[in-house]
């Protein structure tokens, strides 16, 4: 509607040049990682990288004081994968007894689900520390990893959503062939929510692999950093002569986000206009 | 039939047991023990010692850097939400349409947000702003002189909001999907009565995205408040230039981490948390006079 004031290709040309600026950063970014540090500065107007070359990548990935980039990356993917299988089954689990079962106080405790949706998490972040200091759990993944096997609010109120949507004669059906809860659950509703898991599930990827406070709180030996820590000690390291190399890894870390992104484009999508987090 | 409902409950609580359990061991519990060491002197070391409201008192008479935490992530907030949102409106009015190349437009626009949670994205625009960086090369372009981001408290604030605004993605898809839903009949009757853009924005698309807007604004005002990264990696953890991008959450961070003194942290959160409560209460307070519910007598 906003529309019919531009003409076509006037309408092509501006949503174009805002998208270039939308993703000039990203792009410089890219093409700085391929400069020689000492000139990513005075030619940073210029994207083309002149000399190109690729020894950024090399010099970051093996990294500083004996740690390589492949170890944040293993690290990672290690907290990632266990908190998200943990996240996700957990998550429809319970969503399955918020949606589909009637018992005292059901409702009282989604409510108080949805507030702790909106709690800021400082509130609970120095007795949290102090409760998985004294169990020894400092230095372990376990801190980031085991309350994800509790259930995230968030994900249990996109399966809910999307649990309301399947007719009850499904349950009904299945219950008069004698299918149990939990049976109902494991083999007609968690087949049927596969696309709420996967939205879940890609949520879960991107929140677990940017975060930064956990691992900065309860990862303290190098060995054990993740990708945002690893990145983070280039920078504390920051000097004229791993720029290349900090940029070259930020690149790297943002390959395994933006290859979920363009895998799963669809259900990200529809994943946030459904429900609208990020 | 009353061991049936017992049952049902039974079976009700197993499933929604492992939410029960954990949001008593992970927040119910914790959120206690934060009140209580908020009323108390607590180094780790030694045990919490009773001292009353003095972590609130101090908080708002003696502590300097806390009033500017508080002023600078006031700022941040009530101007980064709203032009956030404002942009995020805009780009989802250009991006609704039937176009071909739409698609690739909205995945270039939603990009930025997907990957701006992460370090390298602070570290890039950390570096975007630096005092040799693009922007200040483009400022000199265009006849204006460099700006000294990391010397300057105010502008290094502007780097972070334009970092948060930078990220609208989220706010904008969710606007996008509110406008597919106005009917456009709507406006091909309004067009018939000769109404003009701005009269169909004002009178038609707004009113009709009110629910959606006070949604977007709830969310981002809370997140808003809570945002860490991209201080800590812009400031390299210390909140400067002058204490100009020492978010609250930084500050609360290093009361807690850096100088040990978790009372005064805890203190911090529950401030936080009747802050962005009160906010959000006074946002749905007043949304009765400006939502406006497609079905009359509203929800």
């Amino acid at each position: 509607m906003l529309l019919k004031k531009f003409k076509w290709p006037i309408y092509h040309i501006f949503v174009g040049l805002l998208a270039i600026v939308m993703v000039y950063p990203v792009i410089w970014l890219l093409m700085s990682s391929f400069k020689p540090s000492n000139v990513i500065f005075t030619t940073s107007s210029s994207l083309i990288p002149d000399p190109w070359i690729w020894t950024n990548y090399v010099t970051g990935w093996i990294g500083s004081s004996g740690q390589s980039f492949m170890s944040f990356i293993t690290n990672s993917l290690e907290i990632v994968i266990l908190s998200t299988i943990g996240a996700v089954l957990s998550s429809a689990f319970i969503a399955f007894g918020f949606a589909r079962l009637q018992f005292r106080g059901r409702a009282i405790w989604f409510g108080i689900m949805m507030v702790t949706l909106m709690l800021p998490h400082d509130v609970v972040l120095v007795p949290q520390y102090i409760m998985f200091s004294k169990l020894g759990w400092i230095g372990t993944i376990s801190p980031i990893v085991v309350p994800q096997y509790f259930g995230v609010p968030f994900f249990i109120f996109l399966m809910v959503q999307f649990i309301r949507t399947i007719p009850r004669e499904m349950d009904e059906a299945a219950t008069i062939d004698g299918v149990g809860k939990f049976g109902l659950f494991l083999r007609i509703i968690l087949p049927l929510i596969i696309p709420a898991l996967a939205t879940a599930s890609i949520f879960s990827f991107y929140w677990r692999w940017e975060d930064l406070m956990g691992p900065l709180l309860y990862l303290n030996k190098p060995s054990a950093y993740t990708v945002s820590l690893g990145l983070k000690m280039f920078l504390d390291s920051e000097s004229v002569s791993n720029w290349g190399a900090m940029f070259a890894m930020s690149i790297v870390s943002l390959i395994p986000v933006l290859g979920v992104f363009f895998l799963f484009q669809r259900y990200i999508v529809e994943g946030i206009s459904t429900s609208g987090l990020k | 039939m009353k061991s049936l409902s017992l049952r049902n409950n039974l079976v009700g609580y197993t499933f929604i047991s492992p939410f029960v359990i954990g949001f008593l061991i992970f927040t119910l519990i914790p959120a206690a023990a934060s009140l209580y060491f908020s009323f108390t002197d607590y180094d780790l070391l030694s045990a919490p010692s009773w001292i009353g409201l003095e972590n609130y008192t101090s908080m708002f008479t003696s502590d300097d850097r806390y009033m500017q935490s508080l002023k600078v992530t006031m700022l941040y907030v009530f101007l980064g939400v709203p032009l956030r949102l404002i942009f995020a409106l805009f780009v989802a009015m250009i991006l609704n349409t039937t176009s071909k190349a739409v698609g690739l437009y909205r995945t270039v626009y939603y990009l930025p947000s997907i990957i701006g949670g992460s370090v390298a994205v602070s570290i890039m625009w950390r570096n975007l702003f630096g005092d040799q960086g693009v922007i200040n090369v483009m400022l000199n372009a265009i006849g204006i002189d460099s700006v000294r981001w990391f010397g300057d408290p105010n502008a290094a604030l502007f780097m972070l909001v334009t970092l948060s605004v930078w990220q609208f993605g989220s706010s904008m898809l969710i606007f996008l999907a509110g406008l597919k839903n106005i009917p456009t009949e709507l406006y091909e009757a309004s067009g018939v009565d000769g109404a003009g853009f701005f009269t169909k924005f004002f009178r038609i698309t707004l009113p009709m995205l009110t629910p959606i807007i006070l949604f977007n604004l709830i969310m981002q005002l809370i997140s808003a408040f809570m945002t860490f990264v991209p201080a800590y990696i812009i400031s390299k953890g210390e909140g400067g230039p002058l204490d100009g991008t020492l978010l609250y959450s930084l500050y609360l961070f290093r009361q807690a981490f850096v100088f040990f003194d978790m009372g005064y942290a805890s203190a911090m959160a529950w401030v936080m948390l009747i802050i962005v409560g009160v906010l959000t209460a006074a946002v749905f307070a007043t949304s009765k006079l400006w939502v406006h519910y497609e079905t009359e007598g509203g929800r």
